[in-house]
């Protein structure tokens, strides 16, 4: 007769990581709805092929340190960084940008790092801005949202376009992308809502003239809306599931609508306002799947809170006086940068060592 | 600020905290039970922090119930007490409480089924007497606290001055744990009783029993005692506090900041802030000890788990084999095969730890053995790499930063765990239990606190060394300067006589008679203080007085140095010194003789470096003492935590 030696405690809680891994997944479900209904099959393509590279990615990084691959395939986050990247480009973006920005993500940001835990900065907002840098043209290629796109590809073409850049009838991206305004004369190319509104407000138009186009129906623009709707809809599921707290899409989304807020009121005719902030480019998804990411966070619940604020008043300021219409992945890396120090002055009192509660 | 609590003054909280299946069904639905006398019990010397004490019965004495076995020695420890009667039928090396399954002197009683008594001494009214002298019973009669460490009740309650509050602790918060439960619905007349003893002697302001709320049978047994009371007593009422299920609100920390909102002070006691908290079955045992001379000599201990077909709880005398409750209870150990990985924990889920034998006894501090089966807690998966989730953070009663404290662990980065508090970790298991990465964090915390422990230990090992070793080197320093200014006197002397050897030989042939005399003398009196006369005698005697005055003057500075120093070894140092004196006192009185002076010196350089050498030997001894004390108070951290 022998005992089984284990240290306490002998109960633990049956949530694994691999398991939080599958409810962000499935959390996500809601938004890349929503961006296969408005923006095409494109999306599909991507997250598959990210997905693949990702697993094969991590299963030779995890060889080449001696690891078993198992080991590292089963807690699920190279599914989950791939699958945050992927409906983060461009939907008809040409395969090797996925390729190399999910390379890119797993081999260098998270393995050359120490692997998973170890890396500082958020692998799939890295590799986004990769991409961006590297490739911006391919980067910003978004097509019109499903009501506007004259020609919406089918699901062949889609593959065709996500493959060879061309239709099986040989048009390119940028002459799918082209809507059709009634003349042949004046058919443009649509940029995104936050693309469209850096560009007029640029030129000097004010932000009434601005949201004259057309696709600023509804509260913040065609298509949009319901993307960032859907990936709210998913970050409450992962409130309540508790799979993330509520630190960070709180303070995140105040400190971004508190700097909307006294923009509206002090340049109301040249900073869009709360409802464009919040709810176009990519916020929600920032705010619920992006910023919660817990290995390039902050760890204690104030430091939280710090880093999430942080990263909402850098995306104002980006989206307002920078270079690029959306600046999710810069204020995220840039707030990850800053994680050590937060951490460092964020630290709870420990029981006892308040001296006024004593 | 004087802390008032009424029964529906408002509850504060504590931060974290977890909850987990409570499980304490089915052990909790049947009565006490009461089994047949085991057919041996295993008393061990030493059952809690402190010395055995000093044994008074031999292998083949009869012994009464209650009789004690030993005599508490210098530091005040608690005697043990003869469970039941019989015979000793040995006092040999026996399996103890421990995780790691060390072996202690146990004295083995095999019962002759009579259960006779030895005389017990009550006392009759508390007001009669001195509170030293109904703590002095107390200690006599064994109590220690029940409900964690085991602490000796007298010295606590002795320990504590101007308390305002004295808490009742029956939340037992861990899982599975009803043991507290059962007593307080069987027996809350009798806990209350312990309790209003407890009060006088504490002479505490208010009463409060707190209860969590996953125990309302306890809660109404409570009420009730308190209302059949009403009728005799006009003081301030006890209060029952019903406190929210959340573990691990039953820790003494936790408690009293669920109560009151303070927090006891960093590295200090719930007295300095007019708190003493006592578990419910201490009081219980409290109330038998002073209202029947009932010594402890039994608790009831919850055996439950679904590798056990008749889970319950139970009266077990200390001392029975853990194997013959689980044998009681439908445990069947032949079965067990080493893939089923059974497990047979001593303790909760959370804070116990399991048993590699089944021989080891039930002592005070045992509230439970759980023989759980592998689906109702599953054996811990393999540990994966950490994803900074805070999950342990947030769940922290303690408000500590349990990742940076692994991650510290790991790097064996000692000075940053203290900076980050690792030693007010109180081990309650959440943050592991909480982990999605099934890291064993409070395995590292434990392995961390061993080695900062032996660090300490090492340090100063090396520091006494390091003293020694220098000591040595000055003596043998002076001892060769010594040495070399005798040889210079000498070999001036005997050139001064050759000097007036070679004038007076030519003095003799050319010059005046006087001046060859005086050379002469001269010469004559140089050799004489070279060769040792008097002078020189006195001048040795000195110097080995010295020396015996110095080494005396060490072993003092040493023994006062010393950590864990008592009475002992004050003692130590005064004889050290006495002999030192001594051997200066003979040296100075001795007649001028050479030898006999250097004997006397050796002789007390050699008592003063004996004496050296025990204090040294004691202070290593100490220290193993000290580890021992420091694991056990390990293994049972978390006061009160049941």
């Amino acid at each position: 007769m022998s005992f089984y030696i284990a240290s306490s405690p002998h109960h633990h809680q049956r949530r694994t990581t691999a398991k939080l891994m599958q409810l962000v997944l499935f959390a996500m479900l809601p938004g890349f709805l929503a961006q296969l209904y408005f923006f095409g099959w494109g999306v599909v393509f991507q997250l598959s092929l990210a997905i693949t590279v990702a697993l094969a990615a991590e299963s030779l990084c995890l060889i080449a340190r001696d690891r078993a691959p198992s080991s590292g395939l089963q807690d699920n986050t190279a599914i989950v960084t791939a699958a945050l990247l992927a409906v983060s480009i461009p939907p008809l973006a040409p395969w090797w940008v996925i390729v190399i920005g999910t390379l890119f993500s797993i081999v260098v940001v998270k393995h050359l790092f120490g692997g998973v835990g170890h890396n500082i900065f958020n692998p799939a907002m890295a590799g986004y801005v990769l991409l961006l840098i590297s490739f911006p043209v391919q980067m910003t290629a978004w097509m019109p949202p499903t009501g506007f796109a004259t020609n919406a590809p089918s699901f062949i073409d889609s593959l065709y376009l996500f493959l060879f850049q061309f239709t099986s009838e040989g048009f390119s991206l940028e002459q799918m992308r082209r809507i059709d305004t009634g003349s042949m004369l004046d058919a443009v190319v649509m940029a995104t809502p936050l693309d469209h509104l850096k560009t007029q407000l640029g030129q000097g138009a004010t932000l009434s003239e601005a949201l004259q186009h057309p696709q600023f129906i509804g509260f913040a623009g065609a298509g949009w809306q319901w993307v960032n709707l859907g990936y709210l809809l998913g970050g409450l599921l992962l409130l309540q599931q508790r799979v993330i707290q509520w630190h960070i899409p709180v303070a995140m989304l105040g400190a971004l609508s508190v700097c909307a807020i006294l923009g509206s009121i002090f340049a109301p005719d040249y900073l869009p306002g709360l409802n464009i902030h919040l709810f176009s480019g990519a916020t929600m998804f920032a705010a619920f799947f992006i910023a919660t990411d817990p290995v390039s966070a902050a760890t204690s619940s104030k430091g939280k809170l710090i880093y999430a604020a942080l990263i909402g008043v850098l995306i104002y300021v980006i989206r307002s006086y920078g270079g690029y219409p959306d600046a999710v992945a810069f204020a995220v890396l840039l707030a990850n940068l800053c994680v050590p120090v937060i951490d460092q002055y964020t630290r709870p009192v420990t029981y006892g060592h308040n001296k006024e509660a004593g | 600020m004087a802390i008032n609590i009424s029964a529906n003054s408002k509850l504060w909280s504590f931060p974290g905290g977890i909850h987990p299946p409570e499980r304490k069904a089915p052990a909790n639905l049947k009565n006490i039970q009461r089994f047949p006398l085991p057919p041996a019990v295993f008393i061990p010397l030493r059952q809690h922090v402190g010395e055995p004490g000093e044994l008074c019965v031999a292998q083949g004495d009869y012994v009464q119930k209650g009789q004690p076995l030993t005599i508490p020695g210098v530091d005040n420890g608690l005697p043990i007490h003869a469970s039941t009667s019989g015979t000793i039928t040995g006092i040999l090396e026996h399996p103890l409480n421990h995780p790691s399954g060390l072996t202690g002197p146990t004295i083995c009683i095999q019962p002759d089924g009579k259960d006779a008594w030895y005389p017990r001494q009550p006392i009759a009214d508390i007001d009669t007497i001195s509170q030293r002298e109904v703590l002095q019973h107390l200690q006599a009669m064994g109590i220690a606290g029940l409900g964690g460490a085991g602490f000796p009740t007298a010295r606590k309650v002795a320990g504590a001055r101007n308390i305002d509050m004295l808490i009742i602790n029956g939340v037992e918060c861990e899982p599975y744990i009803v043991s507290d439960d059962r007593l307080m619905r069987e027996h809350a007349d009798e806990i209350l009783a312990g309790s209003l003893l407890l009060q006088k002697l504490t002479s505490a302001k208010q009463l409060v029993i707190a209860i969590e709320d996953n125990k309302p049978e306890a809660a109404a047994a409570f009420m009730q005692a308190i209302s059949d009371l009403q009728t005799d007593t006009n003081s301030a009422n006890p209060v029952v506090k019903v406190v929210p299920t959340r573990y691990p609100s039953g820790g003494e920390k936790q408690l009293i900041q669920v109560l009151t909102g303070k927090q006891v002070p960093v590295r200090g006691l719930p007295a300095d802030i007019g708190i003493l908290m006592q578990n419910v079955a201490t009081a219980f045992a409290v109330s038998r000890a002073i209202n029947h001379g009932e010594p402890l000599l039994e608790r009831v201990v919850t055996i439950t788990g679904e590798a056990l077909q008749q889970p319950g709880t139970a009266w077990a005398l200390l001392g029975t084999p853990i194997e013959y409750l689980l044998q009681q209870s439908g445990f069947k150990a032949e079965e067990i095969k080493a893939e089923n990985k059974q497990r047979v924990i001593m303790g909760g889920p959370m804070m116990g730890f399991t048993v590699t034998n089944l021989q080891i006894p039930v002592i005070k501090t045992t509230n439970c053995i759980l023989a759980p089966s592998q689906q109702e807690l599953a054996p811990a998966q393999a540990e994966m790499a950490c994803i900074r989730c805070g999950a342990c953070e947030i769940a922290c009663p303690a408000s500590l930063l349990p990742q940076q404290l692994q991650w510290l662990a790991k790097a064996k980065d000692y000075d940053g765990l203290k900076q980050h508090h690792l030693g007010d970790c109180i081990e309650c298991g959440i943050c592991a239990y909480v982990c999605p990465s099934q890291i064993p964090l409070v395995q590292y915390y434990r392995q961390a606190k061993a080695e900062i422990r032996e660090q300490a230990i090492e340090h100063q090992k090396s520091e006494i060394a390091r003293q020694r070793f220098e000591a040595r080197q000055a003596r043998l320093e002076r001892e060769k300067e010594e040495r070399l200014a005798k040889h210079e006197k000498a070999a001036e002397a005997r050139k001064a006589a050759q000097e007036a050897r070679k004038n007076a030989a030519a003095a003799g042939d050319e010059q005046d008679p006087v001046k060859a005399a005086l050379a002469r003398v001269k010469a004559k009196k140089a050799l004489q203080e070279s060769e040792g006369g008097t002078a020189k005698t006195e001048q040795k005697d000195a110097v080995a007085a010295a020396v015996a005055r110095a080494k005396a003057k060490k072993a003092e500075r040493e023994a006062s140095e010393a950590p864990a120093n008592d009475k002992k070894d004050a003692v130590a140092a005064a004889v050290a010194r006495a002999k030192a004196k001594k051997a200066e006192r003979e040296a100075s009185e001795a007649p001028a003789n050479d030898k006999k002076d250097a004997v006397a010196a050796a002789v007390a350089r050699a008592k003063a470096k004996k004496a050296e050498r025990e204090q040294l030997a004691k202070l290593e001894a100490e220290h193993k003492n000290d580890i021992e004390n420091t694991q056990d108070a390990t293994n049972h951290k978390g006061d009160d935590n049941s």
